[in-house]
């Protein structure tokens, strides 16, 4: 199954790519990640400053600032794997470094 | 071959047997509704059939079989169906010998409590499934109406399918976790049927069953047989609890009406946890309630034991009502002020503000202490807090004595 792995926080931490290439915890993911050999999609996002987001209402287009959900947590990356189970997605998504002071989201891909 | 002879055979193997049915249908076709559907066409199948040819030897082996064939029988009717067949690989029709029955119903429990689905759909599923309550049934026992609990259990279902949880036991690395996961669902269970609500005992015995079950299918392990004493040492007591509606304390419960067969079946099965020399939360309770049911009369607990258990307790799972359990224990094993000490340190926390038995504790050792005046307030202050009528009749009572 595959799954979307949705790794969130609230932008305080905010670790840079360089910052995140060189945490052991980082890096042990990225490993693990290669070594199952299911990842078929991965991007980091930029900050939610440099969120825009569009509406359309009664024909109009709306272009607003920032994001679309007014929550604690922003997607601040995700990933798409190929996994056995839930239980896999699980493994992989608590390995992360966000997960230890923001958290990841699991979500089957509807396929 | 008399008829009510037939249905108590088919009652007993219903409770017996359902959930094994369902777990082999489950880990043969992948699909929980037609693993349903078939375990009970094969139980109606049984009460037509074992009227005329007798109750077979082994009536588990004999319904597993049934409700495999009528799965293949449908499956086979449609394309999808028959190409699920080949993917399966599901040897054809015929009777498996009883010991190619592998029993499915560990990999059962674990899915039904995987921690991915709603906690009361978790106890809804076990219900359902393992122990094989009607929708009706598990929405009376729990307070929920039918359709909400029949909507509860189809999304459930879907969500095991459409997230892919996995029908298995956990790897060892997550099993200490997704054993208590599977614990507090069955602990859940129990308690629920353990208040007045449910004079039929119908989810105490359910949960008893299911324990028992559990323990078995994990003899290595402790805590379920932990669990499985506990709930037997709560049950052998249960008939004393109250008296016309008021709740009677341990103290003055009438040991004499205790059902000595569950307390010396608890304290065996107790025994057997605590030779693995690997101690729980569900051990300690259970050593706990050992302690206070094998007292004959109240004045021969041993309260310092319980106070070091409580100790013990609130060390491997901490919590404030654990600490008040653990201060009366003291009071009663050291003296009165070392008790109200422990209290008054907890009620100065502010961990337990609004919870009625921290001034009712308070009152009550202050009552023993002979300090009247204060007690009073103290149960006044109770009374205000008590959630049910049981509790407010006792407190009162108890006022009315001071």
């Amino acid at each position: 199954m595959k799954y979307a792995l949705l790794i969130c926080d609230d932008e305080t931490v905010s670790p840079s790519n360089e910052e995140l290439a060189d945490d052991p915890v980082h890096q042990a993911w990225v490993d693990d990640l290669e070594r199952r050999g299911g990842k078929l999609v991965g991007v980091r996002l930029r900050p939610v400053v440099d969120a825009t987001t569009v509406r359309v209402r009664d024909g109009e287009t709306l272009v607003s600032d920032g994001p679309f959900a007014e929550t604690k947590d922003f997607v601040g990356g995700f990933v798409i794997v190929e996994c056995a189970d839930l239980d896999e997605a699980i493994q992989i998504a608590a390995g992360h470094p966000y997960a230890r002071w923001g958290g990841v989201e699991v979500r089957p891909v509807w396929e | 071959m008399t008829g009510d002879h037939v249905r108590a055979a088919v009652d007993t193997a219903y409770r017996d047997e359902w959930g094994q049915v369902v777990a082999t249908l489950i880990a043969m076709t992948g699909d929980w509704d037609l693993a349903e559907d078939c375990a009970q066409d094969a139980f109606a199948a049984a009460l037509t059939t074992w009227p005329r040819d007798g109750v077979p030897r082994r009536p588990g082996a004999w319904l597993t079989t049934a409700a495999r064939n009528r799965a293949l029988d449908r499956l086979r009717r449609d394309a999808a169906g028959a190409a699920k067949l080949r993917e399966l690989a599901v040897p054809a029709r015929g009777e498996p010998a009883e010991e190619d029955i592998p029993d499915e119903r560990l990999r059962l429990i674990f899915t039904c409590c995987h921690p991915a689905l709603p906690f009361p759909a978790r106890v809804a599923l076990t219900l359902r499934t393992l122990a094989g309550l009607s929708t009706a049934e598990i929405a009376r026992a729990l307070l929920t109406g039918e359709p909400a609990m029949a909507q509860r259990l189809v999304r459930a279902k879907r969500k095991i399918q459409e997230a892919g949880i996995p029908y298995r036991v956990p790897p060892a690395e997550a099993l200490p976790q997704r054993l208590a996961a599977v614990l507090a669902v069955l602990y859940l269970i129990f308690n629920q049927g353990y208040g007045e609500e449910d004079p039929r005992r119908a989810l105490t015995a359910e949960a008893i069953r299911l324990a028992r079950v559990l323990a078995g299918l994990m003899p290595a392990e402790p805590e379920p047989r932990g669990l499985l004493a506990l709930m037997l040492l709560h049950e052998a007591r249960r008939a004393t609890r109250t008296e016309d509606g008021v709740l009677v304390t341990l103290e003055h419960q009438d040991r004499s009406r205790w059902d000595n067969a569950l307390i010396a079946e608890g304290v065996a099965t107790l025994d057997q946890a605590l030779a693995r020399r690997s101690a729980g939360p569900y051990q300690l309770q259970a050593a706990i309630a050992a302690c206070h049911a094998t007292a004959s009369v109240t004045a021969s607990t041993d309260w310092p034991q319980i106070a070091s258990l409580y100790g013990e307790l609130a060390r491997l799972a901490p919590s404030p009502v654990v600490d008040l359990n653990r201060a009366v224990a003291v009071a009663m094993a050291d003296g009165i002020p070392a008790g109200l000490a422990l209290v008054d340190d907890l009620a100065a926390s502010g961990q337990l503000t609004g919870y009625h038995l921290l001034p009712a504790t308070r009152a009550d050792l202050l009552r023993r202490d002979g300090r009247a005046a204060e007690a009073k307030a103290a149960y006044e202050e109770a009374l205000e807090l008590a959630p049910t009528e049981a509790d407010r009749r006792y407190l009162t009572g108890r006022l009315n004595e001071l």
